[in-house]
């Protein structure tokens, strides 16, 4: 259970207590797919012009709800997309709602949706309010005109001024802002200057993501046709910029991509990282409950098919257990500045000629029985070394 | 025994795909010795890897029955050359149990370096030469021009040239008559003590080594006590006989006969080829000359990609010098490819034949250092040592001089490519001793080139600047003081030995940028900038740098899809498990292999 309110927090989001403490919340993940168009460099279980499905969609949410065995009062409700503001309002309240009364919320639950700047309207964000939302993350990517054009964004850089305001006057208690850094074409200065007027919005939290070309995505074809691929040194000296400013600013950086303010940190990330239990609905939602993580089905129609059937959407499960529960804990935990308790893993590293090199080239220290990555772009570096780890 | 004056042994000079073993096959159907049923395509070419690439590796030789037009017995003893210079002590060995040589040309492709190379040694161990078309049935045969090249190379009348096709007979019969007729009988004293000379072994699971050799006088008779003159090693014989091509056991073989002896001699090192046997109870007085060992000319380090096989390694070269003596090694470490062996290899066809047996009959993975060659060193002492690998090289301070060995290299094209083999020969340091045009069309040059320079893809260049028509052969020629340095690869200050590499000092600069520049796009960045220098001794001679990978995490939004993460992770840890340390540094074994590759770039 978390001891911490949701806001006024005392606590900074780096904070090594909130980092552990996270391991034991509860928290519930709602995969909402729809979206005006898939973005170019999307790679996740989303839909386009498929919009008259949303009521079916919505129905077979609850009813996937409704599958679900009690557990604790969920700490954090997280509506992720695809673009979870195309949904209508009566849809969060049915969804909400159920999940009150079929899981329970905690005291003082943080129930966050991703929206996008375009769908956003005071109606809307009114109507969320009023379903129980009370913290929005704004996909708003970029302040330059361009590169939201590169990246099949709807929205202009204005709109996310707006966006930011009404969320504000109707009464979301925290906002985030995500950023892209790293597009193909991008100059340094349009980066700079993204980072600035975020800032101007004085939003809670900022998330800044590297631009990642997947395979199977319109970017990824384009790539592997020789298009341009980001550079990761000059996507090194963004993250850079970015963390220098950000800090100056004021947010704290709490893991590797994500920047708040005291007390804004996000419950449902700090819980995946902390290896914590979580539950999910919706088309390829992933959860881990117990010792098992398993996924939905990615296709809707499987999925409302499942569903509509009678049957179980899980289209695959696996089971953690020992030393590779011990070495995804340390992988998870080791993206939070905070870092994580080294643990037998963590001791295999730090006695590791991998672990050595990793210590000398100044990536990973140890410290109070804590494995801390200090530079956090060479992340991956350490994570494999875990994995590379003899099994005790 | 039979009559020395009814033998005549011979053997054919030909270049690789001129024909030899095909007109080998008629000869032997012609004489009955194989009947056409029986008949496997080439019978001379009894290992699959020779069939495979159309050359021969071990000499043989088959008596042949034939009633000549005078109404008399022949026995003609067909004698097997290898086809290649790098067994050129072999074909000397061979040439000098013979009398006569065929020298054979194609038809359409004309007189080629290396024919020339064993022609000249058939001329110069007194054969008598029949000079022949191969392939007249060819579309693209130009029997003149060939002819007229023959008789340019070796003098004589564009009559004494005979014209063949062995694919289809033609002239086949003929050709066994010019045998008998310009091919002297052979001398030699019946009565006189014993002299057979070795020219070739081979290793049988069942016989142990079975020799073949040539009676100059004398009488070999199964059953009695020999003596081999060089090794000194002291034998009953077990079997005398004669192949034709089966092996058929005979009481003796008189002067001229050519056949085989079998010892129960196990170890094929023990049997030298080029040696003397006599008897034992009335030894001759000395030795036929000739005789000398084998000595390896190129040598390159071989190590075992995945460390697990370097037994496995050490057993398969140990089958191998079963039937080849003139195979050398020895273990050697290297700090960035671990446990291997250093070979030595007669030439760069033999390093290229025992390399693919190794990993073709072995089933092995191989990494191979670039091929180099001996130098003989003089210490500050005045004392010469013979140093086979770049490490072994004394410090500058030790030593007053560096000799390398030298060739001379015979390279037949048509004339328009002249220009482009000159300019080629001068970047490896060559040196023209001779031209002449063998015909209008094509030329022959003969140059004095560092070995060294030849052994470095040097064949490769060789045929890509004159479209493939230029042949090449080489020959020992000696040693040569030059101005050599070691030039060593350091990666992140680490000397690397396996790039470590002898060379001329005005190639110094040209192979530690090569080396330097193929690095740095094999090796992967890393967490911090690895420098990679070549150096002679402590001076830096080129620098490229691997800059430090700044990113290397993925810094997106993955929405608790943690097993994917996983899996992704895993796939790129399995790839750093291939990875060789080198001190601090990761290297791929890949690029161990492409930076040491020959023909690279």
């Amino acid at each position: 259970m978390p001891t911490e309110p949701l806001v006024g927090e005392v606590r900074t989001p780096d904070s090594p207590a909130l980092a552990d403490a996270a391991a034991d919340w509860s928290a519930a993940y709602i995969h909402l797919p729809f979206c005006a168009r898939v973005c170019p460099y999307c790679d996740f279980a989303v839909v386009a012009g498929r919009d008259y499905l949303v009521d079916r969609y919505a129905e077979a949410l609850e009813r996937e709800i409704d599958r679900e065995a009690p557990w604790r009062p969920l700490d954090s409700v997280y509506f992720g997309g695809g673009t979870p503001s195309r949904m209508p309002v009566s849809a969060f309240i049915r969804l909400v709602g159920r999940m009150e009364r079929q899981l329970g919320l905690g005291p003082d639950p943080e129930v966050s949706l991703e929206a996008n700047p375009e769908d956003w309207s005071p109606a809307l964000a009114d109507g969320l309010v009023e379903a129980g939302l009370n913290r929005v993350s704004f996909g708003a990517q970029s302040f330059s005109a361009p590169t939201l054009h590169a990246l099949g964004r709807l929205h202009d850089p204005d709109q996310i001024v707006r966006a930011v305001q009404v969320a504000r006057r109707a009464g979301f208690r925290s906002i985030n802002l995500d950023l892209i850094f790293g597009t193909p074409g991008e100059p340094m200065a349009a980066w700079q200057e993204t980072v600035e007027r975020a800032l101007e919005l004085e939003p809670d939290h900022i998330s800044c993501y590297a631009l990642t070309v997947e395979p199977g995505t319109e970017m990824g074809r384009d790539v592997a046709a020789g298009g341009t691929a980001p550079d990761p040194d000059l996507q090194a000296d963004e993250y850079e910029y970015a963390q220098e400013r950000l800090e100056r600013a004021g947010l704290v950086r709490y893991e590797v991509s994500n920047w708040a303010r005291p007390g804004h940190h996000v419950r449902y990330n700090l819980a995946v990282w902390a290896q914590a239990e979580y539950m999910a609905f919706g088309a390829g939602a992933h959860r881990f409950r117990g010792s098992v993580r398993s996924r939905n089905f990615r296709r809707i129609d499987s999925y409302l098919e499942a569903i509509e059937g009678g049957v179980s959407p899980t289209a695959g499960s696996e089971v953690v257990e020992g030393w590779d529960r011990e070495v995804e804990r340390l992988f998870l935990g080791i993206r939070r500045a905070a870092g994580v308790i080294a643990g037998p893993g963590g001791e295999g590293l730090r006695t590791s000629q991998a672990g050595d090199r990793l210590r000398q080239a100044g990536v990973i220290a140890f410290s109070e029985r804590r494995l801390v990555v200090l530079r956090p772009l060479l992340t991956d570096a350490v994570a494999r070394a875990l994995l590379a780890l003899d099994t005790p | 025994m039979f009559p020395s004056a009814r033998i005549r042994n011979f053997c054919i000079i030909a270049h690789i795909d001129h024909g030899k073993s095909t007109l080998a096959d008629r000869l032997l159907e012609l004489t009955g010795a194989v009947s056409a049923r029986d008949m496997r395509e080439q019978v001379l070419d009894s290992m699959d890897l020779e069939r495979e690439r159309g050359i021969t590796i071990k000499a043989q030789a088959v008596r042949l029955q034939y009633r000549a037009v005078d109404g008399h017995d022949y026995v003609i003893n067909l004698i097997d050359t290898p086809g290649h210079v790098d067994f050129s002590y072999e074909v000397s060995r061979s040439l000098a149990a013979c009398e006569g040589a065929l020298l054979l040309a194609d038809a359409a492709q004309g007189v080629q370096a290396q024919t020339l190379a064993n022609a000249y040694m058939a001329i110069n161990a007194g054969l008598e030469i029949i000079p022949a078309l191969n392939k007249i049935d060819l579309p693209a045969a130009d029997p003149q021009r060939v002819t007229a090249e023959l008789v340019g190379v070796l003098g004589g009348g564009p009559d004494e040239v005979l014209a063949l096709s062995a694919k289809t007979g033609e002239g086949v019969e003929g050709l066994l008559e010019e045998i008998v007729r310009r091919i002297p009988a052979p001398a030699g004293d019946p009565e006189a003590a014993l002299r057979a000379l070795v020219f070739d072994s081979y290793y049988d699971t069942y016989r142990g080594v079975v020799c073949y050799l040539r009676v100059m006088d004398g009488t070999l008779s199964a059953g009695e006590r020999i003596q081999f003159m060089a090794t000194g090693e002291g034998h009953t014989t077990e079997e005398v006989g004669v192949l034709t091509p089966k092996a058929v056991p005979v009481s003796s073989l008189g002067p001229g006969e050519v056949g085989y002896l079998i010892t129960g001699v196990k170890e094929i090192g023990r049997i030298k080829v080029g040696d003397t046997v006599t008897s034992s109870r009335r030894p001759a007085a000395g030795p036929l000359p000739g005789y000398a060992e084998p000595k390896p000319m190129v040598f390159s380090g071989l190590f075992p990609t995945d460390g697990d096989d370097f037994e496995r390694l050490r057993e398969a070269l140990e089958k191998l010098t079963l039937n080849d003596a003139s195979l050398q090694y020895e273990p050697e470490t290297s700090r960035a490819l671990g446990f291997g062996f250093r070979l030595g290899f007669l030439g760069l066809l033999h390093m290229e034949i025992v390399r693919e047996r190794l990993e073709r009959e072995y089933d092995l993975d191989l990494v191979a250092t670039a091929p180099s060659v001996a130098f003989r060193v003089k210490l500050i002492d005045g004392q010469v040592t013979e140093i086979k690998s770049p490490q072994d090289l004394p410090d500058p301070d030790a030593r007053s001089q560096i000799e390398e060995p030298y060739v001379k290299a015979m390279i037949i094209a048509p004339s328009e490519y002249i220009g482009a083999i000159m300019e080629l020969v001068q970047t490896r340091r060559g040196e023209q001793v001779g031209m002449h045009y063998i015909s209008p069309e094509r030329v022959e040059l003969t140059y004095l080139v560092p070995l060294g320079e030849v052994v470095f893809d040097f064949f490769d260049m060789l045929k890509s600047r004159t479209k493939g028509y230029a042949s090449l052969d080489y020959e020992p020629a000696g040693y040569r003081v030059s101005d050599l340095v070691k030039v060593d690869i350091l990666l992140n200050n680490t000397p690397v030995d396996a790039f470590s590499s002898i060379v001329h000092r005005d190639k110094a600069n040209g192979y530690g940028r090569m080396m330097t520049e193929r690095l740095k796009a094999l090796i992967p960045r890393q967490m911090f900038d690895v420098p990679i220098q070549a150096a002679i001794g402590g001076r830096i001679i080129s620098r490229e740098t691997v800059k430090a990978r700044r990113k290397d995490v993925l810094a997106k939004c993955y929405g608790g899809d943690i097993s994917r993460k996983r899996k992704l992770l895993e796939r790129q840890k399995e790839g750093k498990k291939r990875m060789k340390m080198v001190g601090s540094v990761e290297v791929p074994q890949e690029a161990f292999v492409a930076a040491l590759r020959v023909d690279a770039d």
